[in-house]
């Protein structure tokens, strides 16, 4: 056993989680800024199903890594405009259109792969950039810089996520919309447009997390490719308490698991697969039990707002 | 009668048993909801060069055109059901329940090695026994996330899909190990299925030479049953006051906490008897793909049904329909049955969608009555 925890074991577990975390960064922030405007949205999953292929789809015929991401991010908006319309305008039940949502994100997703790919393809994606200096850095270089474009963003987003929502006025507005949308209604916020736009930037970053995936991480499409990590990032947001850096601790816990169990499976340590990968699972219900003492909900969360009732 | 002023106090309103109006306010939604769901899947269609007609006459012809389609399109809704069932019960709760696909696993489990273990009882002992074995796997696997939102509230969403995922390990580490048939590993082609189970445990088959099991009478009087608990006793009555308005509950004395945790319990034992009737009334052994996704599908029956249990019973045959079709189609134009699913997925949306509208509609309709009652009195 003591050789399996060996210095470049442990070193390729961190490296490995680092990658794996940036999808949960992207689509968990992301989800953040949506809720703490006071819309949950449970299609993350779909949207990043849909917008990974999106992005697959266009890498795998232009080979343009940069519409492969505009195009996600095109489709992450369009599923977003249809959530807002469904949550905010039709003040449908949210975590049920969530849903919806996502059984369509993977219906679509998965007929739109059979139909135009067909099997497993491969693709060249986003490449490997070291750091010039930083990257050399004997440990914590190998482990942090020598990634590609898309997990450098991933993990640059946490601060800018934080000064978004701390230090500017569109930050307050949101969170204001989320805590008390009569009083920000009274001051002439419109809590319904805010509504839409956070719940907008939340899923074109949720098609982000899809395209790291597709073209940056795995660089391959497959029916359901997330298999259930957006409910993850969901959860990732209560675990965090609606906060960036919250979230980051999140993520790379879920991701280190993550990360242990492959290595784990790959090294040939005795643990039954199945058990193995039901670690991350049973982590994210025990996180979930844990945090509620973390930080408060957006008062207003998954409460439709209508001018004059409440 | 007194001439003069009269004092217009609020007229008791006598609603008739049926109230067609307010029915088809009711049904037109989630009616509506389909067809444009139905549309947009020609508009799918259309760009891959398939004519909707041909594909969704295939359907059709396939669900309700012969008695093997008819047959399996009541094999589908059995489960659509039972989960839908479930899920009407939670819902009415406000408790939403993601986690059908984890219970019917967990009752499937139940539903394989109680009988296995058990293989000496006889049929008549057996059958019920292993229906509520099964019940009660299933209700553990709802009472975790239902004590986690009780007790730590927990958002039931999440716990649910992650129990999903659990249960769906726990699945396959059992099929590949302890439940895995003697015969397949004898014969050295290690199939992910249980052995078969013991004929007297098999439901009986209504139509011969068809799938149709008894499962499917089991699953209507279930539905009456959910019916007269949810309207003609007092524990229906307080989940669906918890539902309603959880604060007016708790000022009225109602344990809301315990009632939401018995809603996810409830339900979850619906699900597991799912689980457990394709075992014992279908397959006749465990395989991977059991749920077969109806865990979400039945959400969507249940929602299309208006939460109601008797409403569920014809949308669990629409959508057990549309399942059948799905797979028809998919050999009759080429086009892959994840059609259906993305459907599945805008017929929820249509439908949750239409509720401010459905909503306003029924308020108007209440006004109506208000009115017509005054008129009389």
């Amino acid at each position: 056993m003591t050789e399996i925890i060996s210095l470049p074991v442990i070193i390729g577990i961190l490296t490995s989680a680092t990658r794996l975390a940036t999808p949960y960064l992207f689509a968990s922030i992301g989800e953040s800024i949506g809720q703490s405007s006071g819309v949950v949205n449970l299609g993350v999953d779909g949207i990043m199903l849909i917008s990974a292929y999106a992005a697959f789809f266009v890498v795998l015929n232009t080979g343009s890594l940069g519409l492969g991401l505009l195009a996600a991010i095109l489709v992450g908006l369009l599923m977003g405009l249809l959530m807002s319309f469904i949550s905010v305008t039709l003040k449908a039940e949210q975590g049920i259109s969530g849903i919806g949502l996502y059984m369509f994100g993977l219906g679509l997703s998965s007929l739109l792969f059979k139909t135009t790919i067909g099997t497993v393809k491969t693709v060249s994606g986003f490449p490997v950039v070291k750091i010039p200096l930083l990257g050399d850095i004997p440990v914590i270089g190998e482990i942090f810089f020598r990634h590609n474009m898309l997990v450098y963003a991933a993990f640059l987003l946490v601060p800018l996520a934080w000064w978004f929502m701390e230090k500017t006025t569109w930050g307050l507005k949101i969170k204001s919309v989320g805590q008390n949308p009569a009083a920000a209604d009274s001051l002439g916020v419109n809590v319904n447009v805010v509504r839409y736009a956070s719940v907008c930037i939340g899923s074109m970053l949720a098609g982000v997390a899809g395209a790291s995936l597709s073209i940056a991480l795995l660089n391959l499409f497959q029916d359901n490719l997330t298999a259930g990590m957006g409910f993850i990032a969901v959860a990732l947001v209560y675990f965090g308490g609606w906060k960036p850096l919250g979230i980051l601790g999140g993520a790379m816990l879920f991701s280190t698991v993550n990360a242990f169990q492959l290595w784990m499976q790959v090294l040939g340590v005795a643990i039954p697969s199945d058990i193995a990968v039901m670690l991350p699972y049973l982590l994210t219900i025990a996180a979930l039990a844990v945090a509620v003492n973390r930080g408060r909900q957006p008062a207003a969360l998954n409460k439709p707002f209508e001018r004059g009732e409440n | 009668m007194s001439t003069g002023n009269r004092v217009q106090a609020v007229p008791a309103q006598r609603k008739p048993l049926f109230d067609w109006k307010e029915l088809a306010y009711k049904g037109l939604a989630p009616v509506a909801g389909m067809v444009v769901a139905l549309l947009i899947g020609a508009v799918m269609l259309l760009f891959l060069d398939v004519n909707p007609f041909t594909a969704y006459g295939s359907m059709i012809s396939g669900s309700f055109g012969s008695v093997s389609g008819l047959t399996q399109t009541l094999v589908k809704a059995t489960p659509l059901l039972l989960v839908g069932l479930g899920i009407c019960i939670a819902f009415r709760a406000s408790v939403i329940n993601i986690g059908g696909e984890g219970q019917i696993i967990v009752g499937a489990l139940m539903g394989t090695w109680f009988p296995l273990t058990f293989r000496d009882w006889p049929g008549f002992l057996l059958i019920p026994a292993t229906l509520i074995m099964g019940f009660a796997a299933g209700a553990v696997w709802g009472f975790i996330p239902g004590i986690l939102k009780a007790k730590l509230k927990v958002n039931e969403i999440l716990s649910t899909v992650m129990m999903n995922a659990i249960a769906l390990q726990l699945m396959n580490l059992l099929l590949r190990s302890v439940l895995m048939d003697q015969a397949g590993i004898d014969a050295g082609t290690y199939l992910a299925q249980s052995e078969r189970l013991p004929e007297q445990v098999w439901l009986a088959r209504l139509v011969p030479q068809t799938l149709l099991h008894s499962g499917a009478i089991v699953a209507v009087v279930l539905a009456v049953l959910v019916y007269i608990f949810l309207w003609r006793t007092t524990v229906g009555y307080c989940i669906r006051a918890v539902g309603l308005n959880p604060d007016a509950s708790r000022f009225a004395g109602i344990n809301v906490p315990f009632y939401q945790a018995l809603s996810l319990t409830l339900a979850g034992g619906f699900a597991g008897i799912a689980g457990t009737i394709e075992v014992i009334g279908v397959q006749h052994r465990l395989l991977e793909g059991i749920t077969s996704g109806y865990g979400f599908s039945g959400i969507v029956a249940a929602l299309f049904g208006g939460l109601h249990p008797l409403g569920t019973i014809p949308a669990s045959v629409l959508f057990g329909a549309l399942l059948v079709g799905g797979d028809k189609m998919q050999r009759a134009v080429q086009v892959p049955n994840s059609l259906i699913d993305a459907i599945l997925g805008l017929v929820v949306l249509f439908v949750v969608g239409s509720a401010l509208w459905q909503k306003r509609m029924l308020a108007r309709r209440q006004a109506e009555l208000a009115r017509a009652n005054e008129v009389k009195a």
